[in-house]
């Protein structure tokens, strides 16, 4: 793999949580392939092979409606999300695809000012060129940290 | 007011208005643990579909104590309690698994039980070349591990450590046994768990599965795309005072009561406002006959059970000290589901769970009414959506199954 392709992919991760990060969730949707699979799931699940995911979308548009209602339906305080992701491993497939490893940790703020260790993780990632450009074909945060406090609002 | 006074209901206080003071008062809830955790209540533990194999094991919780659940070698249920009968030290470790010998040893100095709980093995039992060892009249029989009684009903484990229980159909009551057996009427299979861990009392998680109220209001998501609505067919009803069903049919809308939620022009009705990109969450199949779409059970003061649409989950709601409790839900479907239907629970696990796009807000809103009452606590709520009774009632407008709650708690809890 060359180098300028493991910048490419090592900017599509960092790009992905920057916009979270910065509150851009409208254009979140938009680091995916339109047919895909992104879901958040307990390792305890993922482990044992059990299926349920806390958010679990196979199409752009699930993770479009996602946002919508964020924005417009679901109740919860005022949050921020600070994503640190470290240790990707890069490989490339033999059909063109990339599969990707990486650890993340997302702190959470509210308004009281604590900053607290919301969920710890890693991604586990298919990444495929669409249109020249990198998207996610499959992205997993597949979560250690098994006790979600209050509420899981905004996508990992 | 000394908390001593608290043992008593005050004057001003009945099932339509609580004082704020038992959602954190230290001796309330101790006393809870004593009186309803120890007392004569059935409290879910497991899912049998989550005891599949001779020898598995699920550690979990009835209020404070920790205990765990068996499947022995000889295919019956056990439960007892995880804490050595020799010095107190937690034996079994994990969360759940196997053992493959269906022994459990303590590691702390490797006493041995059985799946029932019973002391099989003690190291050095006659001292090492004569020096130490156990008593000769030491009886292995006397040592045990404390020991729940349990049961199961239509593949739902419950257990109890009052011997004044009584049977689990009783318990439950005509109502609720009947809607238990509809959503659990054959083998389950277990597709995951998730836990949420919520900043409050444990009282108000019980106090909102049994409020049909809120659920058109604070969930707008379920208002928004008609999943449910208070203007919707459905009933609450009421059994033993705090065992609970609610139900709905989607679709079903009372004209002259979608009328009245139009006047009241509330935030929650967006009728049209947002259409889904993706329309497959919704896309469920009919897999009852009777048509219904919604079904929240509750039996106090542990379980929840739930029909949302094709989403099927027991919720646990396990209280961690008076100002928080963990909700560990358990989905699941039948094990004669099609791949398609398995596929559409999965999608529509997105409504439910701590992410549940109509049921996230129970956590959060639990914590506001946990937040906003400390410091107020001999004041009362108010309890009279569709007047003071705790009848079953037919429709949704109603906080009756609230005040039943408050009803069968304080006889419970004598106050
Ligand atoms: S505390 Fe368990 S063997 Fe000693
Ligand atoms: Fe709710």
């Amino acid at each position: 793999m060359t180098q300028e392709l493991r910048n490419e992919v090592e900017d599509l991760l960092n790009r992905y949580v920057q916009c979270i990060d910065d509150d851009e969730l409208e254009s979140w949707p938009e680091f995916f392939t339109d047919s895909c699979l992104y879901r958040i799931i307990p390792r305890e699940n993922e482990e044992v092979g059990l299926p349920a995911a806390v958010m679990w979308g196979d199409s752009k548009g699930m993770l479009v409606d996602r946002v919508v209602a964020l924005r417009n339906a679901n109740v919860y305080q005022v949050q921020w999300y600070r994503h640190i992701i470290s240790n990707p491993c890069i490989r490339s497939e033999s059909d063109g695809a990339i599969s990707v490893q990486s650890n993340y940790a997302v702190f959470k703020t509210c308004n009281n000012g604590e900053s607290e260790v919301y969920n710890v993780g890693k991604y586990v990632d298919l990444i495929v060129r669409d249109s020249g450009v990198l998207k996610f074909k499959e992205r997993s945060a597949i979560f250690d940290t098994h006790k979600i406090t209050t509420l899981m609002v905004i996508p990992i | 007011m000394t908390s001593s006074n608290r043992m008593k209901w005050p004057e001003n206080a009945d099932h339509t208005a609580v004082p704020y003071y038992v959602f954190h008062d230290q001796d309330i809830y101790n006393r809870e643990q004593d009186k309803i955790y120890n007392g004569p209540a059935w409290h879910f533990v497991a899912l049998e579909a989550e005891l599949l194999k001779l020898g598995s094991f699920k550690s979990t919780y009835i209020g404070d104590t920790p205990v765990v659940v068996t499947r022995g070698q000889d295919n019956e249920i056990y439960a007892w309690v995880n804490r050595c009968a020799h010095r107190g030290a937690e034996v079994c470790r994990h969360r759940h698994g196997v053992s493959e010998d269906g022994t459990f040893t303590c590691v702390y100095h490797q006493w041995t039980y059985d799946a029932k709980g019973d002391l099989r093995g003690v190291p050095f039992q006659r001292g090492l070349a004569g020096k130490g060892g156990y008593p000769k009249d030491f009886d292995k029989t006397q040592h045990g591990l404390r020991k729940v009684k349990v049961v199961s009903y239509c593949g739902a484990i419950f257990g109890t450590f009052s011997d004044a229980t009584p049977d689990i159909e009783t318990y439950m009551g005509e109502d609720v046994s009947l809607f238990f057996k509809r959503i659990m009427n054959r083998p389950v299979e277990v597709l995951g768990t998730t836990r949420q861990y919520i900043k409050g009392n444990w009282k108000f998680y019980a106090e909102n599965s049994k409020d049909p109220y809120h659920a058109s209001l604070l969930h707008l998501f379920h208002a928004t795309f008609g999943l449910y609505r208070s203007s919707q067919e459905g009933a609450t009803l009421i059994n033993n005072d705090f065992h609970t069903v609610l139900w709905a049919k989607s679709g079903n809308e009372d004209e002259a009561a979608l009328e009245d939620v139009r006047k009241d022009k509330l935030r929650t009705y967006q009728e049209g406002t947002y259409t889904l990109n993706d329309p497959s969450l919704l896309a469920g199949q009919q897999e009852f006959e009777d048509g219904i779409s919604l079904v929240i059970l509750t039996l106090f003061p542990s379980l929840v059970l739930q029909q949302i649409q094709n989403t099927l989950a027991v919720r646990q709601i396990l209280p961690k000290g008076k100002d928080e409790f963990e909700l560990v839900w358990t989905y699941f479907g039948y094990t004669d589901d099609s791949e398609e239907l398995r596929n559409i629970r999965l999608k529509q696990f997105n409504l439910i769970g701590p992410a549940g796009l109509i049921s996230m807000e129970d956590g959060e809103s639990t914590e506001l009414c946990h937040k906003a009452i400390v410091s107020d606590g001999d004041r009362t709520n108010v309890i009279l959506m569709s007047g003071s009774d705790t009848q079953s009632e037919g429709h949704l407008v109603t906080e009756s199954a609230v005040r039943g709650l408050w009803k069968g708690y304080r006889k419970m809890m004598e106050l």
